[in-house]
């Protein structure tokens, strides 16, 4: 790890000079974006992106609202496919291999997501869980039933649904269905989990229990956050990066970009003077 | 810790229901009354609607009782009728019509909504409710002069594949249950495209990305999450066609061979309620008549209530748990 936090403070650095970070090739990142323009028709949504999930990590995404965040996360498991008249450029690498080239269905196994408000199939506990397995050919009762009950395990929702696992996840709460949504996404063992604004829909009781699994899963599972809440970036996330207009302002260990931010421009929104 | 309690407001009593009216203010009185007098024309028709003809078909009911509904027997002449043969025929097209046009409909519903482009599903869709407001005579003509024909045609097929089934034997003169069924299958057509578009247009994007999400195929996406997620309004258009196809009169009986009998084979020909009564109103003599065709009114009125019940029942407890 300290590999990584010096190599990302080097990048840091790079690009105060207004260099775009390029990831060096022994960093242990996850996910690497190098120069990702992204277009909606002819709008480019995104301009240059370049930065490297770190392995092993949670990495928050912020910035004003329609700055890009969330459509670069969506570039990372090509789930902006699904809007017509989209386009990617620039090169996206997954454990150094590169993500367009991965089957659409494999690369989406591999890299998990987690929605904006909470959405769950209308079927039971169990089957929603299982869903993902089920799809992707596990179809084994013994292998379901242990996979089905390890993931709701890992999201920490366990001990509050054992007992009804094949009620309608409609009966739980929202935070409740949100951890299923993140129980869902975990079944196919995911190497990184994009979070969508994981919690824009919740209380703070529930948006505290969330925080708390991201804490946990990062040992496991890669995290990346998109996130409107500042204070959520800084209670979870090892590294911040800051989108504004379509570009990455500034990417680093979360610590810095919240007391000692190199731009302007971070200054002012983690400081709550504008956005 | 109970002193706040006490500063609090008293909760309101609860309210009796009869004082929800009282409970309005301003503009929502008349709003309420106006509306409330627009939902109660519907039942009233309704009322009215059995009300006329339980009234009107006494002198049937009183003759023949319960066994109007048994009798396979409509002899005019002889002052005998039975409503068997029709209430047959129009279960056997309606049924024929659905088994038809369901897969067909809902297929082209799930190629309009997730799989065509844009523009191409908004043209078909168009086409397809343009056939909707056809009517319903000029889709008899179209089953006089194209489909029975047709149908001749492609019956040694028919016969060559399902022949082994008792519905398939038999001569086949091109009037029968198996045209008019086919015909209402075309008819109906539409109402199942256009709804069950609609509803699967409206599952939310969300529910498809969280199945793509998950590694699944467009395909798996749709068949698996989508279409569960609207099913209920699929089920909707169903029930909706059905209705229609129950109560369909003139295209079926153009086609239907007009001929009172119970046969296992569709392609003999039969008679559904809703034709004979538009074949022989106008010609009926005397009371008995008069009043026997006013029954078979009823008949199909309670038929279809009858139906939708049966269907809504068999979803409500097919529906597994954990669905909603």
């Amino acid at each position: 790890m300290s590999t990584n936090v010096s190599t990302l403070q080097n990048l840091a650095i790079d690009m105060q000079k207004g260099v775009p970070m390029k990831p060096a090739a022994e960093t242990s990142a996850k996910l690497v974006t190098t120069d990702l323009n992204f277009y909606y028709g002819k709008f480019k949504a995104l301009h240059g992106i370049s930065l490297s999930v770190p392995t092993g990590a949670v990495t928050a995404l912020i910035g004003p609202s329609g700055c890009g965040k969330s459509t670069f996360l969506r570039t990372l498991n090509r789930m902006y496919e699904t809007v017509p008249l989209t386009r990617a450029e620039g090169a996206i690498l997954l454990d150094n291999e590169d993500l367009f080239a991965i089957e659409l269905s494999a690369l989406r196994r591999r890299v998990g997501m987690v929605f904006q408000r909470s959405n769950p199939f209308p079927k039971s506990i169990f089957d929603n869980v299982a869903y993902g397995l089920r799809v992707n050919g596990f179809a084994n009762k013994a292998t379901l039933q242990e996979s089905v009950e390890q993931s709701l395990r890992r999201a920490a929702l366990w001990d509050e649904v054992k007992d009804k696992l094949h009620e309608s996840a409609y009966s739980l709460s929202g935070g409740q269905q949100q951890r299923l949504c993140i129980a869902r996404a975990l079944a196919v063992n995911p190497e990184a989990l994009l979070l969508d604004e994981p919690c824009s829909a919740l209380d703070p009781i529930a948006t505290a229990k969330i925080e708390e699994l991201i804490l946990h899963l990062k040992r496991t599972c890669t995290i990346v956050i998109v996130t409107h809440n500042m204070q959520q970036a800084a209670r979870v996330a090892d590294y911040t990066g800051f989108f504004l207009l379509g570009k990455l302002i500034e990417f680093n260990a979360t610590k810095i970009i919240f007391q000692t931010p190199a731009q302007k421009e971070t200054e002012d929104y983690v400081t709550g003077r504008f956005g | 810790m109970a002193t706040p309690v006490a500063e609090l407001p008293a909760a309101p009593s609860v309210r009796r229901a009869g004082s929800f009216f009282w409970g309005l203010h301003g503009g929502d009185k008349p709003a309420f009354l106006i509306t409330i007098s627009c939902a109660a024309a519907i039942v009233l028709v309704t009322c009215l609607l059995v009300y006329e003809l339980f009234v009107n078909s006494a002198v049937s009911r009183h003759k023949f009782g319960w066994d109007f509904l048994f009798s396979r027997v409509w002899d005019p002449v002889a002052g005998q009728f039975g409503a068997l043969p029709f209430v047959y025929g129009t279960v056997v097209t309606s049924a024929l019509a659905l088994v038809i046009a369901v897969p067909l409909g809902v297929g082209a519903a799930i190629f309009l909504s997730e799989l065509a482009p844009p523009r191409v599903s908004d043209t078909l869709t168009f086409l397809v409710e343009l056939l909707a407001a056809v009517p319903s005579v000029i889709f008899g003509l179209l089953a006089v002069f194209v489909l029975v024909p047709f149908l001749k045609q492609i019956e040694p097929v028919l016969r060559s594949v399902l022949g082994w089934l008792p519905t398939f034997q038999g001569p086949f003169y091109g009037f029968s249950l198996f045209a008019a069924g086919v015909i209402l299958a075309i008819m109906v057509l539409p109402f199942i495209i256009s709804i069950s578009r609609e509803v699967l247009l409206a599952v939310p994007t969300d529910q498809r990305e969280a199945a793509l999400a998950l590694g699944a195929t467009k395909w798996e996406s749709t068949w698996q999450v989508v279409v569960p997620f609207a099913r209920k309004g699929i089920t909707g258009s169903i029930f909706l066609a059905l209705a229609r196809a129950l109560g369909e009169t003139m295209a079926v009986t153009m086609v239907i061979g007009n001929d009172p009998k119970i046969s296992a084979s569709l392609f003999a020909p039969g008679y559904s309620i809703a034709a004979i009564i538009a074949n022989e109103f106008t010609e009926a003599t005397g009371d008995l008549y008069t009043s026997s065709l006013i029954e078979l009114g009823l008949v199909l009125f309670a038929l279809t209530i009858l139906i939708n019940g049966i269907a809504r029942l068999l979803i409500l407890t097919t529906t597994r748990r954990g669905e909603t």
